[in-house]
């Protein structure tokens, strides 16, 4: 398949099941919501090291919030429900909790609760307040610029982690201009996060290492500076590879998220030095989840 | 299906107790086994026809019909439905209520939605003693729920509260929110004296500046970033709760009981900002 120059691999992104939740994060304004957000997701680009995969979903206007300030849609992913909880909680007390005018609330709802406010109360040292206000239960939590206001429990969901596609370009600005096309589009697609710094990662991974300490190390067949020294899947004239990591609720959400970002990079085209797009897999052993490229792109 | 409806045919000499005329307990059926129900009245039992004359069959919604201050217990336990009091309701009104919903046109007796776990309770006019309150001798007093009050309401509102929202349109007497545990008084008009008397936890909201006890300490004025929410959860409800223009988020808050616990708050409508 070929698109706008743009050669679609026959190949496949190999995603596996993980557990998934959504707060919201308000402040006095946006830029305050924001900086919790960022805040919340740092250090949350791969389960590998980081614990969970955290993004920021959107923006949301003051009319979307519980409170009506304006907000920030997270979402964090992990490979565990325990996983998850410990993460929410962590980065809600040191992120959240810490960042002024704030308040968290649930985003997304489930039968599946896990702990939102419910443990980040005892800061409180029982000057703490429970209300339930329309059936859901809130902590407000004394703090020194006022009140942090915080839903007890948010909701817990599966969802899926590591849909991927591969940009394949004549250089590196060419590369990283394809990427922000494609984190462009892919951001106005819901119930998705793109974990990596900025939404693209240059560093893909394999499974494996000869070092045995390693699980994973740097995925050679894509590295260019190695085309003459290991079985690579590039041609000659490929000189820089970025990826883009998606988690997301559902399959359909990652699909629809590939398709808006490959369309961003085709758009864009051979003539601006994009040749390939392909994907990363394990030959389809260890993740139950397929996305395969020329399907989602037909 | 029309409601099922009990109209009262003459005011009764003695208090009747309708506990066994709520939602569950009538399910499935007719009327003459409906009429055939005995009611506690004084020290006698009377059969429902004896007092009320029977229309319509939906049983998940009861009406009574020209009620009187004499008739005690009235959705006592109710446990989903529907009960609608055309008149006033004596004593015990919507006692330990499991869920559903009832509303009073007129006024209601002592312990109205005493001990209330669930549900919603509208008292069009004013509403006796003990309101949401405990039984005597309890130690919890409503656990849940809503009580819109569009009256006035007695003394002793929200005795041992432990959750749950009581909605004053008009003055609650004196010591309101007494003995509190948790929950939340909103009170439109004047309050007594004894407020929040020996409260341990709990949210009292105000509109106009009470009589505080010296055992409640001046916190400061603040703006709640709660209380809009809690503004909006009133949105639905046909009350001045809902009207947006009586809203607010800041407040002058006092902690107390200091007798007591001392988590709880009194917090008044800042006029000044």
């Amino acid at each position: 398949m070929i698109i706008n120059g743009v050669t679609i691999d026959a190949t496949f992104a190999e995603a596996f099941p993980m557990k998934a939740t959504r707060v919201i994060i308000t402040a006095q304004n946006a830029k305050w919501a924001l900086i919790a957000a960022q805040a919340m997701t740092g250090f949350a680009t791969s389960v590998i090291a980081c614990g969970c995969e955290a993004g920021i979903e959107r923006n949301l206007s003051p009319d979307e919030t519980p409170d009506g300030r304006p907000g920030v849609s997270v979402m964090l992913f992990a490979m565990g429900g325990k996983g998850l909880a410990k993460q929410l909680e962590t980065r809600a007390g040191q992120c959240v909790l810490t960042s002024p005018t704030s308040a968290l609330f649930a985003g997304i709802t489930s039968d599946s609760k896990i702990p939102l406010g419910k443990n980040l109360r005892y800061f409180g040292d029982g000057f703490q307040i429970a209300k339930v206000i329309n059936g859901r239960r809130y902590w407000r939590i004394p703090v020194m610029d006022g009140e942090f206001l915080t839903e007890a429990s948010t909701g817990q969901v599966n969802a899926i982690g590591g849909g991927n596609f591969l940009v394949l370009a004549q250089s590196q600005p060419q590369a990283l201009a394809a990427c922000e096309a494609a984190i462009e589009s892919m951001q106005k697609i819901p119930n998705v996060i793109m974990p990596f710094p900025g939404g693209v990662v240059r560093s893909g991974s394999k499974v494996g290492s000869k070092y045995k300490t390693l699980n994973a190390s740097t995925n050679d067949a894509f590295c260019p500076t190695l085309k003459g020294q290991t079985a690579t899947e590039l041609s000659a004239d490929i000189e820089s590879v970025m990826e883009i990591v998606i988690d997301g609720l559902t399959q359909e959400d990652i699909a629809q998220a590939m398709r808006a970002g490959i369309t961003a990079v085709c758009h864009l085209g051979l003539a601006a030095g994009i040749n390939r797009i392909s994907a990363g897999n394990y030959g389809g052993k260890l993740g139950p989840f397929h996305f395969h490229l020329q399907e989602i792109m037909a | 299906m029309s409601a099922l409806t009990f109209t009262l045919k003459t005011r009764p000499d003695q208090r009747v107790d309708l506990s066994p005329l709520v939602c569950q307990q009538l399910q499935g059926k007719e009327h003459p086994e409906i009429a055939a129900i005995e009611l506690q009245c004084g020290k006698r039992k009377v059969r429902v026809d004896a007092l009320f004359a029977l229309s319509g069959f939906d049983t998940s919604h009861i009406v009574i019909k020209n009620s009187v201050d004499k008739l005690d217990f009235i959705g006592k336990e109710l446990d989903g439905g529907t009960v609608t009091v055309a008149g006033d309701a004596g004593a015990y009104l919507a006692l330990g209520m499991k869920s559903g919903a009832v509303t009073v046109s007129g006024n209601a007796g002592l312990y109205a939605g005493c001990e209330l776990k669930k549900g919603y309770l509208e008292i069009s006019g004013n509403a006796g003693d003990f309101l949401g309150g405990a039984l005597p001798g309890n130690k919890m007093g409503m656990k849940g729920g809503l009580i819109l009050v569009k009256g006035h309401a007695g003394e002793r509102v929200g005795d041992h509260l432990r959750r749950g929202v009581i909605l004053i349109e008009g003055n609650a007497g004196d010591y309101c929110g007494s003995r509190m545990i948790a929950g939340t008084i909103a009170v439109m008009g004047q309050t007594g004296r004894f407020l929040g008397y020996a409260m341990r936890r709990g949210t009292l909201l105000l509109w106009q500046e009470p009589q505080l006890s010296a055992t409640f300490n001046d916190c400061g004025s603040h703006t709640l970033a709660f209380l809009p929410m809690l503004f909006n959860s009133f949105k639905a409800l046909d009350s001045r709760f809902a009207d947006s223009a009586s809203a607010f988020n800041r407040v002058r808050r006092y902690a107390g009981d200091m007798a007591e616990l001392g988590q709880g708050e009194v917090l008044v409508k800042c006029t000044a900002f």
